[in-house]
């Protein structure tokens, strides 16, 4: 098998079908039209740039031009995690505690799964890396933004319960310990249901694009497997890591609950 | 003098600077209008919110104990207490003597089987009652109570007054009652402090 180039032609089909689809939302006055057809554009605009991008850094495969791409890539999830919180720390911490966590498990993750798993020639072959460490960070990024969001409202109602085990003589760690739990539960359920359900409720996309691209589908399931299981561990980590720090970040050196380290994000 | 519980310019966000003393066995009641800190000056000793000053419980320094033992000696109950269990056992601490828990539940009026009521259904009195109790089989040396009976009949709020009047002269203990109502400040009497716009005013004596 070999993989069958798509045209411009078999594109702007594509595109016509969303253009009907911005057409008929406009014609029954739901107000999606615009954004529809702005979307789309973004995603012609987007992927054709990070195309030429990894064009670009496949061409020139340099150790130096992957780690950029790499903090690139991290500095927009961090900014993502941040911008998906209602309640957010204030200054440095509301970047840096999502940033930080997603770095330390998705690269530690997609590094080990380079070296240990894979075993490209060098480690680094941005054909590789860049793919990996992209599908980790997507997933990670949404483990701990749906984490610490949960963490955050929560606290922020419960306040009164955290408060009353504190004045009872509770620790920090036991005054928010349930509200911990919810949070971890929250971040992680998305990728249990996604392993629990892949293949029989839906082909995993990375997986349906390597059969398309003409690889062997048991070659593909494996690929999955690993991928799902890299996800996993980088979601399941970096949400603990980011929960564990957030509550305590929620709580100062006194142990007192400190909800005015806390600012109203953009969507309150 | 004796002096079990001192603060010494005591300061928050909106609050003081301030001084206060209790004796052991006292209990010194605290008013003025609403916002003007009485809440605030009780977390604040509870160290619940951030403060800074000299807070001193029988001669030791706040700072020289870890937070959870500060807080069980010096107990804070708030107008409605916080209950986040099924039942009135899963809210109690972890070590105390039946001896202790009935000797309190004879003071708050309460049978034994209460400790295993559900807490969806009690009433607000019994919640009261109970939230005291539960506050005090820590052994406080100083309780802050922040109006511990808004809201509750004649008869539960007698029954608070006098649990914590029978605690206070049998562990020599000290309390901060926060009161509205003008009537509870003659049945309690003693010293009365008066705060507005996060200061104390001159003392008043009942």
């Amino acid at each position: 098998m070999e993989l069958i180039s798509l045209s411009p032609f078999d594109l702007s089909l594509a595109a016509l079908l969303v253009v009907a689809l911005a057409g008929v939302t406009v014609w029954a006055r739901m107000g999606l039209g615009r954004s529809l057809l702005i979307a789309g554009a973004r995603t012609v605009i987007q992927l054709l740039l990070v195309g030429l991008i990894l064009q670009t850094l496949f061409d020139h495969a340099q150790l130096g031009w992957v780690a950029l791409m790499a903090v690139v890539m991290l500095a927009v999830a961090g900014y993502e995690v941040m911008a998906r919180q209602q309640r957010r720390f204030a200054g440095l911490w509301g970047y840096g505690i999502g940033t930080v966590t997603m770095f330390i498990s998705a690269f530690a993750v997609t590094v080990l799964a380079l070296t240990t798993m894979v075993g490209p020639t060098p480690w680094w072959e941005p054909q590789y890396a860049i793919p990996l460490l992209g599908m980790l960070l997507g997933n990670t990024m949404t483990g701990i933004a749906l984490g610490l969001d949960r963490l955050t409202q929560t606290v922020w109602r419960e306040r009164r319960t955290i408060e009353g085990r504190l004045a009872m003589g509770a620790s920090w760690s036991e005054a928010v310990t349930t509200m911990r739990r919810e949070a971890a539960r929250s971040g992680l359920m998305p990728t249990i249901n996604a392993m629990a359900a892949a293949g029989i409720v839906s082909l995993p996309g990375m997986m349906t694009g390597q059969i398309l691209a003409g690889a062997p589908p048991v070659e593909a399931v494996k690929y999955q497997i690993l991928i799902m299981f890299l996800i996993t561990a980088g979601t399941g980590f970096g949400t603990l890591g980011a929960v564990w720090f957030a509550s305590r970040r929620l709580f100062d050196t006194r142990e007192r609950l400190r909800l005015d380290r806390l600012k109203a994000g953009r969507h309150t | 003098m004796d002096r079990l519980f001192e603060a010494h310019e005591l300061k928050t966000a909106h609050l003081g600077p301030l001084e206060l003393q209790l004796q052991p066995g006292e209990l010194v009641q605290v008013t003025g209008a609403s916002g003007s800190g009485k809440s605030l000056l009780l977390r604040a000793l509870a160290d619940l919110d951030p403060n800074t000053g000299e807070v001193r419980l029988a001669g030791a320094p706040r700072d020289s104990m870890p937070p959870v033992q500060w807080r069980r000696q010096v107990a804070y109950v708030p107008a409605e207490t916080a209950w986040w269990d099924e039942r009135v056992d899963d809210h109690l601490p972890a070590d105390f003597s039946r001896e202790t828990v009935l000797h309190l539940l004879e003071q708050v009026a309460l049978p034994e089987e209460s400790l295993h009521w559900e807490v969806e259904r009690l009433s607000s009195g019994e919640k009261q009652r109970l939230g005291l109790l539960r506050a005090l089989l820590n052994h406080p040396r100083v309780l802050l109570l922040d109006e511990p009976t808004a809201n509750l009949d004649l008869e539960n709020t007698r029954r608070i007054e006098r649990a914590v009047r029978t605690y206070l002269a049998e562990e020599e203990a000290a309390a901060l009652w926060v009161s509205h109502d003008t009537l509870q400040r003659q049945r309690l009497g003693g010293r009365i402090l008066t705060i507005s716009n996060g200061k104390l005013e001159a003392p008043a004596w009942s």
